[in-house]
Formats: structure tokens, C-alpha cells, sequence
């Protein structure tokens, strides 16, 4: 009603982020058998790009990893596996990778792939015009920060062909976690001989592509079709001849047309408040898998906050009852947590705050003593206010925290916002607490711990400052062996958990239908499912 | 002639606006002139109420508005629960008649008869004071445009149509950074952009009045431009924007919410029937009372407007007085 | 009247460039900015976007660059869908809204309207309150509570039609969006006939045809429709340049490639470009639809006349 004079369309911004999709599929469904392999998927958002190097998220990716075959890739569980290399190999000194390139390897157009196109593909994600969102992740290749930060040309890169199937990088310092870099579809090469044309290059039909699938159409908004790429190195053992996207954002919706059979797989969250009925109507076909992701709530630790204050920030943790968020707001297996590093995470990071092996009535007798220490209570209230981006979800936890601080002599304040006011605000430091999620973008503790290192995103807006912690954090980078470096991390951890930095609350999980028509489809921590592994029965 | 208007026409028999002029010109008659020009404004009033107690439907309804409203008001302070208070044992419960919530709780275990009456009180007074706002705004807007016509008609309504093309997200950002963050605000947004459709409508009915003899018989005789206005054109057009009126109510309710969205609109743990209903919507499947009980107390809240507002249109309508 | 068609086309562009201008400098006062998100860029980054969107530069630079695209007829590429231009996108989601929403509007009108006229002949009677009870339930249930339930009801229970997707505008595709949209539109109109159809046939012109001896069916039809149309029609302008942009709503709900989701989401996600265009866009619906509205008055009315 209110969305029909006028352009805001009010109501529909509840949903803020839907997409919708396309009906094709049921007649492709009733389709003569025999027919090529169709797999039809809900992508759960628009993509809003389709260039490797200028994706941002996993909706983005999905689509790009098919149509990109990277130099290092990913199994069905996402873990790392030969791709465009079929070696690779680091130097004793930590600082050059040495990757050998299959021969096989081939464009959709015919042409060879090259060493030369892994160089160019690099030289062109650090150049400050892509203005690439992941560009940072590269680094640690030598001069790369320089290139992009335009002090230095392109051709400066620490890449080099070595030949046409050898590939060499070189670092400016040991850095664990490269590889998993490495295996990004940013740093897919891309034909050469084609950018070197045109810039405006992704054309349906027509994008000269290195992966199992091509893009034959996209119709924004409602769908996308990926055709199996014959030239792929490994074709034959592709199952899927054709595959359809959908960008349904709206859960139900996906929902509806997952039930009716004109959805293969959904990766569109289910809707929240429905997950045990749903758990029953769909058994199997629901699957919930751990993700790498971390939600919690950032503290302001600037002085002039009250939560500058480790006491303050102690009490409202220990008066949090992470359970009842998890088990009855959300019900739907989140993990109560007390760090920052998921527990799904590769590389072995442990640790917790201290306080989370006190009984509940240890906890809030503890955390009255300190507030009272804090000089405040019942009748000295302190009062915050606290941010969240508005998401019905978000809205039940932040009710919930203010419900559970209260006995404290915490008086909270909700304040939401749609989600660009709400990322400005803690860009600019202007909260005390804030509702904020971590979801990685490689499977490693440093994309967590990163941030609260002096200049890390989270350090920026939190006001966080520790040198021994800068210094863990850096020293672990920089080993190589596994063990040593999972003790740093875990070193490193628990001295932003002793400080009570945060307020963590649960490790994430992801949620997906998936028809028991499809094999091949696994749980994966990044929410990586190459389609290459999957096949549908007809 | 059938007789399915005919109550109207008992009373039509009083005549027209175009009768009035024609009487008018004619030196008078057996009928009285236009009654807006001849009588006192009390009287009028008066006459309007007498009609509207007749109206049995019209007066049921604003007997059950009334009561929405003390409910809304008052409501409250008898409730055992708050508005903000979490039963820890009770999330997302159906209503019961045995247990503590009557009428269910929230997702987060909190009374949803308690939490829809705070959000009447949030609801009721948007409405109120924004379809006033786009009432006051609109007619005098759309009537002077219409009424005066030429070049200021058409910059008049050239305003109009920039007002409806801005975005009207960011204007009420725009509002929020002048004023900071205020549930007047919510009020004057929403009034700001609800006039625009009245203005239109309201012109329209001018301009299709204003060349009606009785207009131009009142113009002749001296009538002030201020009087015509408010005595004959705005008199004359009270159907429609009684109609259009009962309309903006619905929307202004829900439009409010899209402004809770954006974090412009009430924040929690305050709500409102908006906020309610498109959370209900989310738990539409799995728990419908949440959905239910703001909707029900919304609907009746229409209906009883509804009839009140074609109970008040045949009350002061000029032609049955 | 070509003269005055020409004068209002005239005024049009004075009109639209204040649109434009207000809303370029009005959307920068917004807190947020396009790459604003969950994953806060690292400086060296966002500095690179920035430039790269010329958002370093200072706003009335900004703005004259802009004008200056845009009278070339050059929207710029959309912030957020980066492989489209904002005029494909609107290019291509247009037809979408265009067709869902013309429909609803003909449908709206088609029912509508009996639903009004007929209220209004049986004032009072059962039939007026059944008519008036059932737009008034069209009214009090927002089509984000319709929808879904449609969906549900038809395309998953029943099984009769597709819960959703545009399947390149399949008839079975467009009956429940349609519907959806539609619902709310029969509903203001059915109401506002209804008290315009009383008002016009208690007039005195009325009860003059009637007395002259024409019988019912043509003092309706032939000379009563026309006048109460006019608040109608009023309200019909802004609204179909509304409903032709497409509605969020039932795009999301049902899945369909239109235009709506631009004006929100554009504006949610500050993608300044995309928020232009479909202001932009918009704003032209607008003065072109209310020109029509004041043209067709005349023809509705013959006593209304612009040539002062």
C-alpha cells in the first residue's frame, strides 16, 4: 500500500536484501528426459560484478569460481587442492613461491593460458584505478602496497613468468597464510589477449573464461545461466551440462520455490523464527554447517567511554547468557563463544575469556562486585547506548542484551539503522557498542586477529591498542612452521579476551536446501561449493 | 428514478450548489442560499453533529475509536507486564487464556497485548497528526492552486511534482540531520509527503467547481477570494477528501514503520502497530498471532474510520443541508 | 491547447533540474557512502574507490560532472552493479514493472470502478457494505501480508501457479504479482468512485437528466461517470507513475526482474548513481503523468479550461 505513490516503495525495504529469480526452471523441470544435467540454484543476491578482482561477496564468488579456474583451488570441503598449478612450492626462506603451471590449460576461446596471463592478472589487481576491494590481501608480494597505493608502476610487481608454465612470486616477508590468497578468485589469471582490448570484457555469450562453466546469459535481477565449458582442463569430469542462478534474497521466497521443486539448492538463510518446523517438513535437505564467522557485539574503548573501563567491560560479559540467544532466540546450533577466532577456523587458534568457566550464579555475583568496584549500580545506573543494523535478528539480540544487563544497573538505549549508517558510524567511531559480524574472507585466524592489530580495521573504530599484541599478531605471520604459529595466535587471542575487548557471542553458522536430487554437495567452513564436484539425478 | 440513493435525496431536496447560485441570481427564493455564506460556522457545526448522531454506524464507530484510544492511553498502566519486560520462561508463546500473556508474547518473550497497546498510542498519534498535517496542508494547497489557476497553478503544482519526485529516504535523513533524532520528526516527514496526493485531488475538484454559476454568482456579489475558498470550494470538495482521508490513515501507519527501518521511527523498546505488523509478517508461518493481534487491532481501528468518515461526509455535505 | 502542451513540456525542464540538483546534494547528506559495509575497507582501498568514482573530488565538481554526463544522456555505471550502466539496468527492469504494473492498474480500473458506482446506486444495502467491507480489507492488509499468503496458498498448497519468477512474462507468472499489486489500487478506487458517484448523483445536472425522462443506465453511464471520475483520476496520476516503477515488495516476494528494488535498495546501498537515475526517471514520470491527469480533466469535465 504505501509502496505505490511514491518512489521510497516503503515497506519493501524490510527485506533489504532480496533478490527474486526465475520460473524458466519449472519448464526446464518437465523437460524431455535425456535432456542435458540442469541444476538450478538460488544465489540468495545479485551479483554486482562478475570480474574476479572486483567481487566482494560470496554471492559474487560462487558465480566467479566456475567461470575462473584459480592457480590453487578448492575441493568440495573447500580444502586447498591443485588447480591451474599442479606444484607449487615455497623457498626455505619463507619469501618465493615457485608454482608449476598444468599444460593442458586452455581459454574458452582456444587460446593457451599462460604464466604471462597469472602476471598480468596480478599487475591489474594492484593497479589503484581497479580500486579492487581485496587488493590488501596481495600485500605481501613485493611492492604490491606501493602499486596500489599508486607510488609505483605495475610492472614493479614481485611476479615473474619464468616460462609459460612457470610462475614465480616473490614476498616482502614470510606470510603463512599466502597460499589460501593464492587460491582467490582475485588472483585467477585472466586473458590477456581480451582485456588487452576491451575493459568492458565480462559479455555474456562472449567472456573468454578458464573454468568448468561459461556464462551464456544474465539477465539482471533475474537470472544466470553458466553452459559446461568443453575446453576445461578437466571437462570430462564434470557432471552438470547447464546451470541456472537465481537471486532470491527474500527467505521465504526461496523458500516457497525450493518446496515446489523449481530449486535445486538455496543458499539463501532460512527464515530464522521457523528453523525447528522446517528441521522437521525438510529433514535431510536442510543442512546447517559451521561457518568461519564471528558474531559480536565491538566496545568503544576510547577513554571516554565508560567501557573503557575492564570492569564495566567484564561485568556486561559475564551478565550475558550467550545460551539463551543461541538456544532460544536462534535455535538454530550457533555456538555460545568467548573469542574472537571461530573454533571452525584452520590453524588451531584456542582460548577463552576467563570468566567462561564460572557456573551463571558465579558470573553475575562477579559481575556485580565489579560494578559496584566501578562505581556504579542500581542507584549510580550506567547508561550506554547500543547499535545494530536493523535485521529482525539483530533487534531480538540487542533487546535480549539490554533485558539481561539490566539487573546490573546498565541502562541501554537501542539505536538501529540501516546498514550503510550503521557501518559509517563504527568507521568513525561513533558508538559505545555496536553490533558487528566478522565473516572471513580467507580460512585463517589472522583475517580475525588482523583487525584489532594498531591500524586493523576493528583497532580503528574500537580505539584498541596493544603493542604485545601487535607484535604476536606480526611475529605469527611470519611463521611458517604450524604449530609455532597456532601457539602465537592463541597467545595473541587471549590477550584481547583477558582484556575483555569484546563482547563475542556466537560462532556463525550457514544454512542451505539442498534437493536430495543433487550428490557431491559437502559442508564447508567458507561456504565454498564448486560445482564441478556436484551432479543431479534426473 | 430508483429509490437506492434515496436517503440522499430527501435531503437533496435542499438543492445544490448550482441551485443555491441560481437562487441567488434570481433574488432569492423559497430555498436558503448556499448555507456555508448565510450561516454562522457554530450553527453549522452544530447542524453537522445533529446529522452525524442520526448515523447509527458513524456513531458505533467513533464510540469504538474512542474506547481504541482510552485503551491505547490507559491501557497500559493496568497491564502486569511492561513494555520492555522479558518473561525469560516465555518466548514467542501463543496466547492462552490460563497463562500470564493473553495475547502471546514477542520473540523475545515479551507481552504483545502490553506491546500492542504501547504501539497504539505511537500508531494512533502518528495518524492523527499526520493525516492532519496533509489535510490542512492539502486542501488549502490544492484549493488556492485550483482556485486561482494560471501561472500559479502551474508553479504550484510544478512544486508538487518536485516534491513527489525527491527520494523520500533521503529527505527525512535530511530531516533527522537538522533536527536530530525525534519522534515529531516522524510526524512532520510523514505529513510532508502525505499532503501532496490531497493538494492534487483537492486542485482537481476546484477547478472543476470554480466554473459552476454558484462560484462565479458568489464572485460577482462580492464574495472575497478567502471566503470563496474556504465557504464554497472546500465545502464543496469534503467527499473525496473525506474519502482520501479515511485512506492516508492506513498508510501513514505503515509508512511510519519504513521509517523505524531507516532507525528514524520509534526505536526500541518502543513500537508501534507498523513495526508489529512487518515483524508479525516475518513470523507469519511459525507463530501468526504476532501477525494477528496488531492486524486485528489496526483493522478495526479502519473500519471504524471508515464509517465515521462516510458518516461525516453525509453530514457536511453543503448540497443536504 | 497544443500551447499549453507546449508551455507545461517547457516547464518541464526547470522542474527536473531542481529535482536533480536537490536530490544530488540532498542524498550526500546521508551518513554512509557506497563502499560502507560490513568489511571495512583498509584506507589505501577505499582511497583507490573513491578516486576511482571521482568521490575525492569536492561535491559541486561532483555535481557538475554529473550534469555534464548527464546531458550527454550518460547516467554512469551503477556503484553497485558494476558491469551495468544505470541506464541498462532501468533498461532492462522498465518492461518488467512496466507490463506487471500496467496490468494491475487495468485490472484495478476494470474492477474498480463497477465496485464504486455500484456501492454508490445500492447506498446503504447489503450489497454497498459487502463491496465497501471487502476494499476496506484491501486496504487494512498491506501486500506484504497478501503476498506471501498468495504465494503460499496458490503456488505451494494449491499448486495452481508458479510462487514466483518472471520466466520472461509467462501469463501464470503474472496473475499473482498482478493480483498483489492490484488488490490495494481496486480498493482506493473502488472507494473514492463510490463517494464521488454519491456526490454526483445527488447534483442538480443529474436529477435534470433524470426528470428530462432518460433512463437510469444513461444518466449513469452517460452523464454521471464522467465528473465523478475526477478524483480518480487525480489520484490515478502520481499513482500509476508509482506503480509502473515497480514495487519492492512484490519484486521480492515473488522474484521478478523490475525496477522497484532501485529506489530502495539504490538508496540503501548509497549507490549515488543508481538513486539519480531512478529519480530521475521518476521525476519525468511524474510531470508527464500529471499533465495527462490535466488534460483528461478537460475532456472529463468540459468546464475546466487552462487557456488563462
Amino acid at each position: 500500500m504505501t509502496d505505490t505513490t511514491r518512489p521510497p516503495r516503503p515497506m519493501g525495504a524490510y527485506r533489504p536484501f532480496f533478490k527474486r529469480a526465475a520460473l524458466t526452471a519449472c519448464l526446464l523441470a518437465i523437460a524431455p528426459l535425456g535432456m542435458a544435467a540442469t541444476l538450478r540454484i538460488d544465489n540468495s543476491a545479485e551479483p554486482g560484478t562478475l570480474d574476479p578482482q572486483k567481487t566482494s561477496g560470496t554471492w559474487e564468488t560462487r558465480i566467479v569460481r566456475e567461470l575462473f579456474e584459480t592457480l590453487v583451488s578448492q575441493d568440495a570441503k573447500g580444502d586447498l587442492v591443485p588447480g591451474l598449478a599442479s606444484h607449487w612450492q615455497l623457498s626455505d626462506d619463507g619469501l618465493t613461491w615457485t608454482l608449476e603451471l598444468r599444460d593442458d590449460a586452455q581459454w574458452s576461446d582456444g587460446q593457451p593460458l599462460t604464466a604471462g596471463d597469472a602476471v598480468f592478472s596480478l599487475r591489474r589487481l594492484l593497479k589503484p584505478e581497479l580500486a579492487a576491494h581485496n587488493a590488501n590481501l596481495y600485500y605481501p608480494i613485493k611492492n604490491a602496497r606501493a602499486i596500489n597505493a599508486g607510488e609505483a608502476a605495475p610492472e614493479t610487481l614481485g611476479v615473474h613468468a619464468l616460462d609459460d608454465h612457470h610462475l614465480e612470486i616473490r614476498l616482502e616477508r614470510p606470510t603463512a597464510w599466502f597460499l589460501q590468497a593464492i587460491a582467490m578468485p582475485e588472483a585467477a589469471p585472466l586473458p590477456e589477449h581480451v582485456l588487452k582490448e576491451s575493459e568492458r570484457w565480462i559479455v555474456p555469450g562472449n567472456t573468454v573464461v578458464s573454468g568448468p562453466f561459461k556464462l551464456s546469459e544474465w539477465s539482471p535481477q533475474d537470472h544466470i545461466t553458466l553452459d559446461k565449458n568443453e575446453r576445461y582442463y578437466d571437462a570430462d569430469k564434470v557432471s552438470l551440462d547447464e546451470v541456472i542462478l537465481y537471486p532470491l534474497e527474500e527467505a521465504t521466497a526461496a523458500l516457497n520455490r525450493f518446496r515446489t521443486g523449481a530449486l535445486d539448492i538455496s543458499y539463501t538463510s532460512v527464515p530464522g523464527g521457523r528453523f525447528q518446523q522446517l528441521r522437521q517438513e525438510l529433514g535431510d535437505a536442510l543442512r546447517v554447517s559451521p561457518l568461519v564467522g564471528e558474531y559480536f557485539y565491538m566496545f568503544n574503548l576510547k577513554p571516554d567511554s565508560p567501557l573503557g573501563d575492564i570492569r564495566v567491560r567484564e561485568a556486561l560479559n559475564l551478565a550475558t547468557r550467550r545460551e539463551v540467544i543461541t538456544d532460544q532466540l536462534l535455535g538454530m546450533g550457533q555456538t555460545p563463544s568467548y573469542w574472537l577466532v571461530p573454533r571452525v577456523t584452520e590453524g588451531g587458534t584456542k582460548g577463552e575469556m576467563p570468566m567462561a568457566q564460572l557456573s551463571m550464579d558465579k558470573r553475575m555475583a562477579r559481575a556485580h562486585e565489579l560494578m559496584k568496584a566501578a562505581g556504579f549500580g542500581p542507584n549510580n545506573p550506567v547508561k550506554l547506548t547500543l547499535r545494530y543494523n536493523t535485521l529482525e535478528d539483530h533487534k531480538k539480540i540487542a533487546v535480549a542484551l539490554a533485558a539481561m544487563w539490566k539487573p546490573l544497573g546498565v541502562e541501554v538505549s537501542l539505536v538501529n539503522a540501516e546498514a550503510a549508517s550503521h557501518y559509517a558510524a563504527i568507521r568513525e567511531g561513533d558508538f559505545q557498542l555496536a553490533r558487528y559480524g566478522m565473516v572471513a574472507t580467507i580460512n585463517d585466524p589472522y583475517d580475525f586477529l588482523g583487525s584489532y592489530t594498531t591500524g586493523g580495521s576493528a583497532a580503528r573504530s574500537s580505539g584498541y591498542h596493544d603493542e604485545t599484541y601487535d607484535q604476536l599478531v606480526e611475529q605469527s605471520s611470519e611463521t611458517i612452521d604450524t604449530g609455532e604459529r597456532a601457539e602465537l595466535l592463541t597467545r595473541a587471542q587471549q590477550r584481547l579476551l583477558d582484556d575483555y575487548a569484546l563482547l563475542p557471542l556466537y560462532d556463525y553458522i550457514t544454512t542451505a536446501l539442498v534437493s536430495e536430487r543433487v550428490h557431491g554437495w559437502e559442508p564447508s567452513p567458507m561456504d565454498v561449493h564448486p560445482l564441478r564436484y556436484i551432479s543431479i539425478e534426473e | 428514478m430508483t429509490s437506492s440513493s434515496g436517503a440522499h435525496d430527501t435531503h437533496a431536496a435542499s438543492g445544490t450548489g448550482r441551485d443555491a447560485a441560481d437562487h441567488l441570481q434570481g433574488g432569492g427564493g423559497p430555498n436558503p442560499p448556499q448555507a456555508p455564506v448565510a450561516q454562522p460556522g457554530e450553527s453549522l457545526a452544530r447542524e453537522a453533529w445533529r446529522r452525524l448522531r442520526h448515523n447509527r454506524a458513524a456513531m458505533a464507530s467513533l464510540v469504538l475509536l474512542a474506547l481504541m484510544a482510552v485503551i491505547c492511553i490507559a491501557g497500559p498502566w493496568f497491564m502486569p507486564w511492561d513494555l520492555a519486560e522479558v518473561d525469560w520462561n516465555a518466548f514467542g508463546v501463543a496466547p492462552t487464556l490460563e497463562g500470564q500473556h493473553w495475547l502471546g508474547t514477542d520473540a523475545n518473550g515479551r507481552d504483545l497485548l502490553t506491546r500492542t497497546l504501547y504501539g497504539g498510542r505511537v500508531s494512533l498519534s502518528v495518524a492523527l497528526v499526520a493525516t492532519l498535517v496533509s489535510l490542512v496542508i492539502g486542501v488549502l494547497y490544492g484549493a488556492i492552486s485550483g482556485y486561482v489557476g494560471g501561472r500559479t497553478d502551474n508553479l504550484m503544482m510544478r512544486f508538487v511534482d518536485i516534491m513527489y519526485s525527491l527520494p523520500f529516504m533521503f529527505l527525512v535523513i535530511l530531516l533527522m540531520v537538522v533536527f536530530g533524532r525525534n519522534i515529531f520528526l516522524i510526524y512532520a516527514a510523514i505529513g510532508a509527503v502525505e499532503w501532496l496526493d490531497m493538494a492534487r485531488i483537492v486542485r482537481g475538484q476546484t477547478l472543476s467547481l470554480k466554473r459552476r454559476e454558484f462560484i462565479e454568482a458568489a464572485h460577482a456579489l462580492g464574495v472575497r477570494d478567502s471566503k470563496i475558498v474556504t465557504r464554497h470550494l472546500i465545502p464543496n470538495s469534503i467527499g473525496p477528501v473525506i474519502i482520501y482521508v479515511t485512506l492516508t490513515v492506513p498508510k501513514v501507519i505503515l509508512l511510519e514503520s519504513f521509517l523505524s527501518f531507516l532507525g528514524l521511527g520509534v526505536q526500541e523498546p518502543l513500537t508501534s502497530w507498523g513495526v508489529l505488523i512487518s515483524e508479525g509478517t516475518s513470523n507469519m508461518q511459525g507463530a501468526p498471532w504476532m501477525l494477528i493481534v496488531p492486524a486485528t487491532f489496526l483493522a478495526v481501528t479502519l473500519f471504524c474510520l471508515n464509517f465515521l468518515g462516510d458518516g461525516l461526509r453525509d453530514a457536511l455535505d453543503p448540497r443536504t443541508r | 491547447m497544443l500551447s499549453y502542451i507546449a508551455k507545461r513540456l517547457a516547464m518541464a525542464i526547470p522542474t527536473l533540474l531542481i529535482v536533480i540538483t536537490a536530490s544530488f546534494f540532498l542524498m550526500r547528506v546521508a551518513p554512509g557512502g557506497p563502499f560502507d559495509g560490513e568489511r571495512q575497507l583498509p584506507p589505501e582501498i577505499e582511497a583507490n574507490l573513491m578516486a576511482a568514482y571521482h568521490l575525492d573530488e569536492p561535491l559541486p565538481m561532483q555535481y557538475l560532472r554529473y550534469m555534464g554526463n548527464l546531458v550527454q544522456g550518460d547516467f554512469g555505471p551503477s556503484f553497485k552493479y558494476k558491469d551495468f550502466s544505470v541506464t541498462d539496468l532501468i533498461a532492462q527492469g522498465f518492461p518488467v514493472s512496466l507490463e506487471l504494473g500496467g496490468l494491475a492498474i487495468v485490472l484495478a480500473l476494470l474492477l474498480g470502478i463497477p465496485m464504486g458506482v455500484m456501492a454508490a446506486l445500492r447506498r446503504n444495502s447489503t450489497v454497498d457494505y459487502l463491496l465497501m467491507g471487502t476494499a476496506l480489507g484491501g486496504i487494512a492488509v498491506p501486500n506484504f501480508v497478501i503476498a506471501p499468503l498468495m504465494a503460499l496458498f496458490f503456488g505451494v498448497i494449491l499448486g495452481w501457479l508458479p510462487v514466483g519468477g518472471w520466466n520472461g512474462g509467462a501469463l501464470p507468472n503474472l496473475v499473482l504479482p498482478v493480483v498483489a499489486l492490484a488488490i490495494q489500487q481496486i480498493a482506493y478506487i473502488a472507494r473514492m468512485m463510490r463517494a464521488s458517484m454519491i456526490e454526483v448523483l445527488g447534483s442538480h445536472f443529474i436529477r435534470t437528466a433524470r426528470a428530462k425522462g432518460l433512463n437510469e443506465r444513461q444518466v449513469i453511464w452517460r452523464h454521471a461517470l464522467r465528473p465523478a471520475m475526477l478524483p480518480v483520476l487525480s489520484y490515478l496520476g502520481p499513482a500509476i507513475a508509482g506503480i509502473i516503477t515497480g514495487s519492492v515488495v512484490i519484486e521480492q516476494i515473488f522474484g521478478l526482474p523490475g525496477i522497484g528494488r532501485y529506489f530502495v535498495q539504490g538508496a540503501l546501498n548509497r549507490d549515488y548513481t543508481l538513486v539519480m537515475g531512478t529519480v530521475v526517471f521518476y521525476g519525468i514520470l511524474i510531470v508527464l503523468m500529471n499533465l495527462i491527469v490535466d488534460l483528461l480533466y478537460s475532456l472529463f469535465d468540459p468546464q475546466i479550461r487552462y487557456d488563462d
